[in-house]
């Protein structure tokens, strides 16, 4: 890549911050590329694959919208299978931004501060993947619009005991939330950038987007009000969206579903999950940007064990799911399990899980692998792996054999399941590039608060700690 | 009548089509006319194969060209109609009625016609020349449904799936549209000029032949004899592939007469079967199964029941409900029944050992139960086994004094009782002999149903000039010279007997809406008077039979649907000594049979009909070989492999169905199968058993049976379920014996397994109206189907075709679920009927975000389809998983009306994919019933709301009524011991409830259950 950077550092560094850092040159390293008229190869062809996919994603929802939800595998049954698992993967997903951003800006961890723009952004085009997915599941899509409650002559409202009711408005206020959080979180980065933009698009863009973003002190002031007002904001709802996607499941009566520990466990397994996708965007970023100094080893660090925490949580989730079942003595809860877990059709499908969320995570009790970036970008896709089977082994294998054998069913999937799973990689990897091309993916303006901080006050009483730990003697 | 059926169609509606277009028209044009001119709708498929079809279609009419281009697949049958309307140009309007024919409604006979208000006409449906009572549905003069007739005999309302499924095949746009002469355009006048010419030609009717369905009708066994009086050397066959032969010739055996016997179940304590499924199948089935059922209702400890043994080579409906049954080669029936005789003390019986898989103390308690009641008991034979086996039942009877109790024998109801078999091979052997000049096909399609060993079609080419008349341009309409369509029995005037001889004057609904004319109007055509109308011939010809006021009889018998007093007298018989060799055993035998569904294949083209759900298998869309699990592992082959069998006649390949209490060494499978000119349901779907099929009986020795390359996936709608292990756990059916249900009368621990406790964070419904409720009878559901077809036809539920079964989107909103406890050798059957429970506290509710399912003021559970957006979470959540998703438009939605919409029911919405649906209970029923009640003032009567399941139930297995009141017939099967819901510690308080099914095995077996 042709980007120069001043600042750059080849060592990596388990501190939050690389020694010898400056605003410029934060600016530089994050900016300089945004602002760049040269586009590097890596991303068109980054950038084409997705558009490719998504080009699939619209082939695949006319298909839908034109012929039907037949097009999927789903039977009677399995009247929800690969739509609603990737609905509920894409979502949980999109937790890990708006809990790095929210809680851990709540929680004054400042490691958070170089991973919190691009988590953000990957947490709305999550959601966006995740949103669209129950509007198309429906059998009429066209009337999605009819459990919005709204004046209408029906006389009808929604109908307010089902969790899908409730389910739109945990999205819905997730996703506006999440959106005003990350674009507040901008506006100062923005009006960077337009005050060094070259080209008149550029100054357009970001002129209208800064929002006449002066830089005051009084500005500064009421930005940080409201950035920690938001934050407050959207920390519940990071516990709330994913507990009111569980509900979907654990206000049923279908064995499997009707768990009570399943809102805290979702929750878990969104983090889970979410910080398996941070890493798997962070890792390549900071490498085809150029940003190992400022997202360093100590944010792979301290993700890692975020993924082995809840990913515990999540396993201790499904151990109790398999105990609840045979302890309730429910001929139907017992079955269940043994089919889960031993079933000749599905069983596979949980002993892959196990791998994948029990198995693959141990070695990230070592510092040794939590401080590989390979070692955990690859365990990181296979949680992934793990997340999507997890759903697969909820929802599916679970509405499979229900109470009375005579309704018993096989799932299938079909080539348009895939595809328009294939094609909601496409839709969410097409606005991923998008940002990277043309918005700040580290949030600069916190970044030069902290050079500012370190370089004034030296590093603070955390860093100090953590580095005795982590072995580089506190300051370098 | 008029002469428009007979104007071939395409003149006027095809060429505005074709004129003007620089295509290559003339070869269309000619291929139109030329080939097969004589209708448009038949040839539709074979011309639109053709690329130079397919090419104009798409320039002319771009949309309807799509479903032409694709595949036929089934599912797109139906869409494909409107293309296919559309290039027809026909009218979908149904001919009002010719005024002077009149036509007598029912008993719910309005003022006037009033729209929106169906009128009930009393007919008849044969099948195998034995009339089934039926009324039919009409609106405005279009018939949308066929129910059975509470006044017929061998109905008394109930009504089989072919019967219910005899308003789409009315409306199949692939029947026969017109008269043709080798695939040119003729009129009926010139059809029927060209029979007399042949005729007169042959001076007295040598090299005449005349071949028929079995016949029982009076007024056309008249018109036989007329012509054979004016042609005394032609010759009269009949083949029916639906009348075995077996009983006639056992009764010729046994009494050497052709009587025939009529059961009286009612007086029967004990009954033992060899080999027949008697409710299911044969002249009375619905009859016998109402009255077998109507002994074996119980409610209560102090009810009583029949005890009913049954031995068959594969399980059937009235096998799987009996005390006893044992799966037998059918050789090993017949040996049996020559046992059991021989015990007994019949002389003369043939001597055989009691056959291997016999347990001696089943056999001994057989015998004992037998003679303990005698003169209360009743044995009957397969119409399958050979005669000597109906002879020696005949003789168990009457050594038993179960004559003029049990059994009554009338004069055989046929109009010429004869062995159809050897009746198929003589005319076979004249035409391959180069005897018959002329043959006339009535209805029949032997080129089809008669065994290839005769080479039917090779003997075809043989005859001069052949005369073919039936419903479709069939098999054997291709290998005619002249085809005419054959009237549908809704749509002409006939006479019909039933089993026991009762006469049902069939009337029509509407003229012929493909055009078409009967058997009598050929008849008397080729007499020489084309010009009499069916109806004129039926009604002179009853005019001479009545004494007295003949408008009060004819108003009298249309209104009730049979004539008063017709049924035949008893005949006093005796039972001679008799010598009859007992059939031989062989370790695997080919046992062919009729579908049950598709009978010999004349409903092959009824889609309701192949994706009916087989008894047993469930399976959809195929015929298959049927094994036992022993012939199975034996022959080292499972389900879905192909299997060639060879037998001395030919060799078929079939797709394997491993089927528990299938008899070892069987190997059952069914025809109907693999039509070559059906229809574009029809065609191709399953195997052809021609090249094995016998006329000597339906079972003949396996010589080969191999494995061969390939599978072929079959599509059931149901998996397999034993009732052990976790399907016992879950106690979803519960059976016990009438012996337990005495133990403990007031509380029965086989009814009650489980202790639950009810509670719900919602409040109760209240009512102030009706609660209208449902009870399902387990003991007597034979799993027939019945209800299914009832049910389609009813609420317009459409079929999805083999590949949507496949994947587990059938529609059915009522489902027999089969279950079978045991050994997978011998297992005892359940049959569950399953639709839409009404639950008091419905899963479905509460998860639906746009209230699109929710609970009425009269505690109906209710779908609103326009309300649906198709989350599908109310199926999730319904542990019934009773409802049915519209994945696809499965149904025809479009505003022009086609032909098969015609069919459909106008109080019941078509739904549109994306929608939900389930059992309504009827709810347009019971809004019909609410308004007539309001109009009066009063409330609705018990029984006045019959559902379309419960009405077509032939054992009354299904009562439906008003919980409120305490009085009604379901109320009073709630308050049964037996009453228990189905899952009930889910607390979902489901409106229908299942009473536990009781048996009464014999007490010296009871220790081994029933078997």
């Amino acid at each position: 890549m042709a980007v120069t950077t001043g600042t750059q550092l080849v060592k990596e560094t388990t501190r939050v911050l690389a020694p010898g850092q400056t605003a410029g040159g934060i600016d530089d390293s994050v900016n300089t590329p945004v602002l760049s008229g040269k586009t590097p190869m890596w991303w068109w062809i980054g950038f084409g694959i997705s558009a490719a996919l998504l080009g699939l994603y619209l082939v695949s929802v006319v298909n839908l919208v034109t012929t039907g939800t037949g097009i999927f595998g789903n039977n009677m049954p399995v009247a929800w299978a690969m739509p609603i698992i990737n609905f509920v993967w894409w979502i949980g997903i999109g937790h890990a931004g708006t809990l790095i951003s929210a809680a851990l800006l709540l929680f004054r961890q400042p490691w958070r501060t170089s991973i919190n723009r691009f988590a953000e952004a990957m947490t709305i085009f999550a959601v966006v993947c995740a949103g669209l997915y129950p509007i198309l599941h429906l059998g009429r899509p066209w009337v999605f619009y009819w459990l919005l409650p709204y004046p209408n002559t029906f006389g009808m409202f929604p109908q307010f005991r089902s969790p899908l009711a409730w389910d739109l408005f945990a999205i819905s206020a997730y996703a506006t939330v999440s959106l005003v959080f990350w674009y507040v979180g901008l506006i100062p980065d923005l009006a960077t950038l337009r005050d060094s933009a070259r080209s008149r698009f550029q100054k357009l863009l970001y002129g209208a987007l800064s929002l006449g973003w002066t830089g005051s002190a009084r500005a500064w002031g009421r930005y940080m009000r409201a950035y920690l007002l938001l934050a407050a904001l959207s920390f519940p709802l990071v516990l709330s969206v994913h507990s009111t996607i569980a509900m979907d499941f654990a206000v049923s009566q279908l064995p499997g579903w009707n768990n009570t520990i399943m809102p805290p466990y979702f929750v878990a397994g969104a983090v889970f999950a979410g910080f398996a996708m941070v890493l798997i965007l962070a890792i390549p970023l900071r490498r085809a940007f150029h940003l190992r100094s400022v997202i360093t080893m100590r944010h792979l660090d301290n993700a890692a064990k975020l993924l082995l925490g809840t990913g515990m949580i999540v396993v201790y989730g499904y151990g109790i799911e398999l105990f609840m079942a045979w302890y309730s003595g429910v001929e139907f809860e017992v079955f269940m399990a043994y089919n889960r877990v031993f079933g000749a059709d599905h069983g596979w499908a949980f002993w892959l899980l196990i791998m994948c969320n029990l198995v693959a995570i141990q070695p990230l009790w070592f510092r040794s692998v939590r401080q590989n970036p390979i070692a955990l970008f690859v365990i990181s896709i296979i949680v992934s792996i793990g997340m999507w089977l997890e759903r697969y082994v909820i929802i599916v294998v679970s509405l499979t054999k229900d109470f009375l054998l005579s309704s018993w069913f096989n799932y299938v999937p079909t080539f348009w399941d895939w595809a328009l799973f294939a094609g909601s990689f496409g839709l969410f990897g097409t606005l991923f590039f998008l940002f990277i091309r043309l918005l700040p993916s580290v949030a600069t303006s916190e970044m030069k608060e902290m050079v500012h901080h370190d370089a004034h006050h030296g590093s603070d009483y955390y860093e100090t700690i953590r580095g005795s730990y982590h072995g580089e003697g506190g300051r370098a | 009548m008029n002469e428009t059926p007979n104007t071939p169609p395409h003149d006027g509606a095809v060429d505005p089509l074709l004129r003007g277009e620089r295509l290559d028209l003339e070869s269309i044009r000619a291929r139109l006319e030329g080939e097969r001119g004589d209708g448009f709708w038949r040839s539709l498929d074979e011309i639109a194969e053709t690329t130079e079809f397919v090419e104009f279609m798409r320039k002319e009419f771009p949309r309807q060209a799509a479903p032409l281009e694709s595949a036929l697949d089934r599912r797109a049958f139906l869409k494909l109609l409107g293309a296919s309307m559309a290039l027809a140009g026909l009218s979908a309007c149904a001919r009002p009625p010719a005024p002077r024919e009149t036509i007598v409604p029912y008993v719910r006979q309005p003022e006037d016609v009033v729209p929106g208000r169906a009128l009930y006409f009393a007919t008849a449906i044969s099948e195998g020349g034995y009339a089934e009572g039926v009324l039919a549905e009409s609106h405005q003069g279009r018939p949308t449904r066929v129910e059975g007739n509470p006044d017929h005999p061998a109905s008394l309302g109930a009504a089989a799936p072919t019967v219910s499924a005899t308003v789409l095949s009315l409306y199949d746009p692939d029947r026969s549209q017109g008269v043709s002469q080798g695939g040119n355009a003729r009129s009926w006048t010139q059809y029927v000029a060209a029979l007399r010419d042949a005729l007169e030609a042959s001076g007295d009717g040598a090299g005449v032949r005349i071949l028929t369905e079995n016949v029982t009708s009076p007024t056309v066994a008249d018109a036989m004899h007329r012509l054979l009086e004016a042609y005394p050397s032609a010759h009269w066959h009949q083949w029916d592939a639906l009348r075995p032969d077996a009983p006639l010739a056992g009764a010729r055996l046994a009494f050497g007469e052709d009587v025939a016997p009529v059961f009286e179940f009612a007086n029967a304590d004990v009954v033992v079967s060899f080999d027949a499924d008697f409710t299911n199948r044969g002249p009375g089935r619905l009859r016998y199964a109402r009255d077998l059922a109507r002994r074996r209702r119980v409610r209560s400890a102090d009810d009583d029941m029949n005890r009913l043994w049954l031995v068959e080579s594969h399980p059937t409906p009235t096998g799987s409900i009996a005390d006893h049954r044992l799966p037998l080669a059918p050789a090993d029936i017949a040996a049996l029944a020559a046992w059991v005789a021989a015990e007994l003390g019949v002389t003369g019986a043939p001597t055989a050992a009691l056959p291997n898989r016999v347990p001696r103390p089943w056999a001994d308690a057989l015998v004992d139960d037998l003679r303990s009641s005698a003169g209360r008991s009743l044995v009957l034979a397969g119409p399958e086994q050979a005669p000597v086996v109906h002879a020696l039942a005949h003789a168990i009877n009457e050594l038993l004094g179960n004559v003029g109790s049990t059994v009554r024998f009338i004069a055989s109801p046929e109009a010429r009782p004869e062995l159809h078999g050897a009746s198929l091979r003589a005319l076979t052997d004249a035409m391959h002999a180069g005897e018959v000049d002329v043959l006339v096909v009535v209805g029949a399609n032997p080129a089809y149903t008669a065994p290839a060993a005769l080479r039917f079609a090779e003997a075809m080419g043989r005859v001069a000039t052949s005369f073919h008349l039936g419903q479709s341009f069939d098999e054997t309409a291709a290998l005619a010279t002249w085809h005419a369509p054959h009237a549908h029995v809704l749509e002409t005037w006939g006479d019909v007997r039933a089993f026991d001889g009762s006469v049902t004057i069939t009337q029509p609904l509407f003229s012929p809406f493909y055009g078409g004319r009967n058997e009598l109007e050929l008849l008397a055509g080729a007499l020489g008077d084309e010009t009499v109308s069916a109806f004129d011939i039926v009604r002179s010809a009853w005019r001479d039979r009545v004494e007295g006021d003949f408008d009060t009889f004819w108003q009298r018998s249309l209104y009730r649907g049979v004539v008063d007093d017709s049924a035949s007298p008893e005949r006093s018989v005796a039972v001679r000594v008799f010598e009859a060799e007992l059939p031989t055993p062989s370790d695997l035998v080919l046992h062919v049979t009729p579908d049950p569904s598709l009978g010999d294949g004349r409903h092959a083209n009824n889609g309701w009909l192949q994706e009916l759900p087989q008894p047993f298998t469930k399976l959809t869309w195929d015929n298959v070989a049927v094994l036992a699990p022993a012939t199975a592992e034996a022959l080292g082959v499972t389900k879905e492999d192909l299997l060639a069998i060879t037998t001395a006649a030919g060799e078929v390949t079939l797709p394997v169905w491993v089927q528990p209490g299938q008899a070892p060494g069987v190997i059952t499978t069914t025809t109907g199968y693999g039509r070559r000119a059906a229809g574009r349901v029809g065609n191709g779907v399953g195997v052809d058993l021609a090249p094995v099929r016998s006329l000597t009986g339906a079972v003949t020795r396996v010589t080969g049976a191999t494995r061969v390359r390939g599978r072929h996936r079959l599509a059931t709608t149901q998996p397999h379920h034993n009732l052990d292990g976790t399907g016992e756990r879950r106690h979803i059916v519960r059976a016990g014996t009438l012996e337990q249900l005495r133990a403990e009368p007031d509380y029965p621990k086989f009814v009650h397994p489980v202790a639950h406790h009810e509670s719900d964070i919602f409040p109760d419904w209240e009512y102030n109206s009706y609660q209208w409720g449902m009870v399902i009878d387990m003991t007597v559901c034979t799993g027939c189907n019945a209800c299914v077809t009832a049910c389609q036809s009813e609420n317009n539920i459409p079929i999805v075709g083999k590949d949507q079964v496949l994947v587990g989107r059938e529609m059915h909103w009522i489902r027999v679920d089969a279950y079978h406890r045991g050994g997978i050798d011998d297992p005892d059957f359940f049959h569950m009927p399953m639709a839409c429970q009404h639950c008091e506290k419905a899963p479905c509710e509460p998860v639906c975000p746009v209230a699109a399912t929710v609970h009425d003021s009269e505690g109906l559970n209710v779908m609103v389809y326009n309300r649906c957006v198709g989350t599908r979470y109310c199926s999730n959540n319904c542990p019934y998983k009773v409802r049915r998703f519209n994945y696809l438009q499965y149904a025809e939605l479009s505003t022009d009306a086609t032909e098969l919409s015609l069919a459909n029911n106008p109080d019941v919405t078509v739904r549109s994919r994306g929608v939900m649906e389930k059992c309504t209970y009827c709810t347009q029923r019971i809004s019909s019933a609410r308004i007539q009640a309001g109009n009066e003032g009063r409330r609705i009567r018990d029984g006045e709301v019959v559902t379309a399941c419960q009405s077509a139930c032939p054992t009354e297995a299904i009562v439906f009524g008003d919980l409120a009141d305490e009085t009604s017939r379901v109320s009073e099967a709630k308050r049964s011991v037996l009453d228990y819901a189905l899952l009930e510690e889910l607390n979902t308080v489901p409106r229908t409830t299942y009473l536990a099914r009781v048996s009464n095995p014999h007490p010296a077996l009871a220790e081994n259950g029933s078997a």
